[in-house]
């Protein structure tokens, strides 16, 4: 068999393949070659074969055949063999194929090897992919090269250990010891691995961080550091620009952020040292800039003084002046994070932040809205709105939504007056109209309705700007509801804000019929347009005009428009003597809170109308924290135990458990049902009577999950007849763990005091494997126990 | 931490790969094509940085490659640029003017200098001298291998 071919020839030849296919055969070919030369088990071209295969994985071929030969290499005693078979083992082998665990006695043995660089590979190898067995089985090993004086092998040892902690963190107590004097040494190699081994400590435990805090007094070790970095020399080893190691200086800013934090004493000992990085580090470079972002966020993360938080944000405000694009960004960023906390401080660079408004950069231009928002106050919102509805007029479609949204939350927290409201609202709508959230129409309409004396004024604007565009339907849909209610202040003018126009009632007519037949018209646009004409008809005088068009739309192909016009047409045959009071003026609406683009409401325990059919009698539920209201009302009764379900760690034979649960349960002689049950979701129902009152039914539902992926988001709803009322209490948890790991459990109190037989329909919707899922399905077989 | 630096060509071709944490193949490959399409898209002169689920992308342009280097939300942007340019300026030495072809035949001393400088997400050196010196006793110690003399301290 002739010699295999080397790496170097292996790279050249593939490179020359002019398609994938050809590509792919040469491919082929050599790791066929490179198969039987393993099954030879020839010792002296291992390397080279392995070396070939780890090119072609990089391509994106399959290498796995390759993984026991890794391990060979592993085990030869040639420094070639396992520099080659270590870099093999990180690329092929992860902790999920148990070959990786025949590594660990390689590993040891090479831990203790003479050589130091064999030594260094085996705990870079244990370091960036040991699984938590190897880490149990090698964290002895790694604790003592932790206590070595040889620096090469301590840095890399410590690096290992937080490996180790982060995958076994019971392990974390063991290295304890051999950090005592860690930070005494030199070589900078070991100062940054031990200062990255002690965050790591730190963030995870609190006993830890105390312990350093107080026993240790690390925050002078470190401090005395940082110090001698900053005041040294030039130091040729370390230097970068002009900085002495700022890797080194970042890390340790880091590790003094997290001692610093909520403690007064470390936050004091650090001040001084603080303000000298900040106001000393060189800044025309961005190594120096890094180190000033890493002060400053250190700053505002402790208990500083003030002045030395202004500082920090009038460092920031210097970098939102900067040239260099990643540094305007990082000090957007770091704003945004701040201005809650200091919002006076961030508010003397509102310009600054303005102007980024105005920058090329997208990221940039995102974070500035953002910020932007968050600054407005009812001092400066004249002066923000002008820069902010400027910004939506030329910005790209992917901010107009969320800047849309903004614009609304902001005028209507900050309003100075109804007029101006209306004005900003209206020129949202005619210059993002198509961008605007769907919500946004009910809560202007609800705006608007409000706005008393603004109607003329509204409905003018309003009207003027559907003559000019119907293709912004958000727009449209306001405009028709405005056109429909107050139409009548629309042709007699009787607009103060503005110059009265003079409009007849054909033209508004014309107007809205012209929308029914546009084909820009959405449905929804359609039944809004509809719905005004006959509102008009208690405004208008031209009633006949009217008729005709609400009698053609009721052949309409569009199910919604047909349904409306015949029963709008039923309004005028039969009912006409209540067609006046049913299409009277809106009442002023109660104000509910708005929904911003970031705020979700939680309406856990109410069913959406929108879940039942319009044929079956809407449901009735109570929200959770009307709980005790229907106790009442029901005398006063106390509430029945919530039947507690535990959620267990340990995995499988849930089911069985489940069982044993339901077992226990049945306290009332109600046999449990099973109600749901697809898609590896099942929902059982366990009964209970409340005491004293037969006739309310306490169900407790048990969600569990046969799948292998996690159901988050889980909400569960439920409806029933008229005759009945139901009350959702709220769940466990919104999280349904896979196969079958717990459960979610919540109470439902079914009130049946006719003694119907009980029926449910329930809807679920949960997210699994990253998409929604959503199912209504009816519950029938409820056990007659319940409900007699 | 870092999760995974990746080196690129502007067609898109890998040239190395280094992940700091397990994840499948599947997982990889997903994770390889999201990259080069979200950098090779961005426009040439705006900031370096992106947002990719939980993960902030920090990428340069070195002639015809992309370093492509994630790190988790806590982590400093602007020293993972300062760390990117390390990296290619310890390659530079080695090679002497290092260039895309280099990274492309010598794919495994790429990754030994590499595992001289990071480890496990976090970096392991900060002198330039010190891991070049590491680097060429390595190399001198597979030279003798060759040679039959295994234990050779060089330069401590």
């Amino acid at each position: 068999m002739p010699a295999p071919i080397r790496l170097r020839e292996l790279i050249r030849t593939i490179r020359t393949a002019r398609t994938q296919a050809e590509e792919r055969e040469m491919i082929q070919k050599e790791c066929a070659a490179i198969r039987s030369s393993f099954r030879e088990e020839d010792n002296t071209y291992r390397c080279r074969n392995v070396a070939k295969l780890l090119y072609m994985h990089m391509l994106g071929y399959p290498a796995h055949f390759g993984q026991l030969e890794c391990l060979k290499l592993i085990a030869s005693q040639k420094f070639t063999d396992k520099r080659i078979g270590y870099l093999g083992a990180m690329l092929l082998l992860d902790e999920r194929q148990d070959v990786h665990l025949l590594m660990t006695n390689c590993i040891k043995n090479d831990l203790n090897h003479s050589t130091q660089y064999v030594q260094g590979l085996a705990l870079c190898t244990l370091g960036c992919m040991g699984s938590s067995e190897m880490c149990r089985d090698l964290a002895g090993e790694v604790e003592k090269l932790l206590k070595t004086s040889n620096s090469y092998l301590r840095k890399k040892a410590a690096l290992c250990a937080v490996h180790v902690i982060r995958k076994v963190p019971e392990l974390m107590e063991m290295f304890l010891p051999a950090t005592k004097n860690l930070l005494s040494e030199k070589n900078h190699g070991v100062l940054h691995t031990s200062v990255v081994l002690l965050t790591e400590m730190c963030e995870r435990s609190p006993d830890m961080l105390a312990h350093f805090r107080k026993n240790e007094k690390l925050v002078p070790q470190l401090v005395r550091i940082l110090k001698n970095l900053i005041m040294s020399g030039y130091s040729p080893e370390h230097d970068v620009s002009g900085i002495s190691d700022p890797f080194l200086q970042v890390r340790i800013l880091r590790l003094l952020r997290i001692l610093g934090k909520s403690d007064d004493d470390s936050s004091e000992a650090m001040n001084d040292i603080l303000a000298q990085v900040a106001t000393n580090t060189e800044t025309s470079k961005n190594v120096g800039n890094a180190i000033l972002y890493e002060t400053v966020l250190t700053i505002m993360d402790i208990k500083s003084e003030s002045g030395l938080r202004v500082l920090a944000i009038n460092i920031l405000g210097r970098f939102l002046l900067n040239n260099d694009k990643n540094i305007r960004y990082v000090a957007l960023t770091s704003l945004l994070k701040t201005v809650q906390t200091d919002h006076n401080a961030v508010q003397r660079h509102r310009s600054t932040i303005v102007d980024c408004l105005k920058d090329l950069d997208v990221s940039i231009k995102r974070r500035a809205m953002e910020l932007s928002f968050a600054l407005v106050n009812g001092n400066n919102i004249r002066g923000m709105m002008k820069e902010l509805l400027y910004f939506l007029d030329s910005c790209d479609p992917e901010f107009k939504a969320d800047c849309a949204s903004g614009v609304f939350l902001a005028a209507e927290k900050y309003a100075p007056s109804k007029r101006w409201h209306i004005d900003t609202i209206m020129r949202v709508l005619t210059t993002a109209g198509s961008y605007v959230r769907d919500d946004s129409v009910p809560n202007l309409i609800q705006l608007i309705t409000n706005s008393v004396e603004m109607h003329a004024y509204t409905v003018q604007r309003l009207y003027k700007a559907l003559l000019d565009d119907i293709s912004q339907q958000p727009l449209v849909q306001v405009a028709s509801w405005c056109i429909g209610e107050y139409g009548d202040l629309l042709v007699s003018g009787q607009c103060e804000e503005e110059e009265p126009i003079q409009v007849t009632e054909d033209e508004v007519l014309d107007v809205l019929e012209g929308l029914l037949v546009s084909n820009l018209s959405t449905p929804v646009t359609r039944g809004y347009s509809l719905t005004a004409i006959m509102k008009l008809s208690t405004r208008f005088s031209s009633v006949n005009r009217i008729k005709k068009v609400v009698s053609i739309y009721g052949s309409s192909i569009d199910v919604e428009l047909q349904q409306r016009a015949v029963e709008y047409n039923a309004l005028f045959k039969k009912y006409d003597h209540m067609r006046p009071a049913l299409l009277e003026r809106m009442p002023i609406m109660e104000k509910t809170a708005t929904n911003g683009p970031t705020e979700i409401v939680q309406t856990n325990g109410e069913t959406e109308p929108s879940v039942v059919e319009p044929k079956h009698p809407p449901p009735v539920t109570q929200p959770a924290n009307q709980a005790n209201d229907l106790l009442d009302l029901l005398g006063g009764n106390d509430v029945v135990p919530v039947i507690q379900t535990t959620l267990p760690t340990k995995p499988a034979s849930a089911g069985g458990e489940l069982l044993d649960l339901l077992g226990d349960l049945s306290l009332s002689g109600i046999p449990p049902m099973i109600a749901y049950n697809k898609n590896g979701l099942k929902i059982d129902f366990t009964f209970e009577r409340a005491n004293p009152n037969p006739n309310i039914a306490v169900i407790t539902i048990h969600a569990s999950n046969t799948t292998e992926a996690d159901m988050t988001d889980f909400v569960f709803q439920a409806a029933v007849p008229k005759t009945f009322q139901l009350q959702l209490l709220s769940p466990s948890s919104n999280v349904v763990p896979a196969l079958n790991q717990g459960t979610v459990t919540q109470v439902i109190r079914v009130l049946n005091p006719q003694k119907q037989q009980l029926r449910m329909r329930i809807k679920l919707t949960y997210t699994h494997k990253g998409s929604p899922v959503q199912d209504l399905a009816e519950v029938n077989n409820f056990p007659p126990q319940s409900w007699q | 931490m870092m999760r995974f630096l990746l080196l690129f060509s502007r067609q898109g071709k890998l040239r190395l790969q280094k992940w700091f944490t397990p994840m499948s193949e599947r997982e990889k490959k997903k994770i390889i094509r999201d990259m080069t399409t979200m950098v090779l898209s961005r426009q040439p002169r705006s900031c370096n940085f992106l947002h990719w689920k939980d993960l902030k992308i920090i990428y340069k342009r070195y002639a015809s490659l992309y370093f492509c280097l994630a790190i988790e939300n806590q982590e400093n942007e602007l020293l993972a640029l300062e760390v990117i340019h390390r990296y290619v300026e310890l390659l530079d030495k080695y090679f002497g003017n290092v260039c895309e072809l280099d990274i492309i035949f010598n794919f495994e001393k790429a990754y030994f200098i590499l595992d001289e400088f990071l480890m496990g997400g976090e970096i392991q050196e900060t002198s330039k001298q010190i891991v070049n010196r590491c680097i060429e006793s390595s190399d001198m110690l597979q030279e003798d291998d060759s040679s039959e003399w295994y234990e050779v301290e060089l330069f401590g």
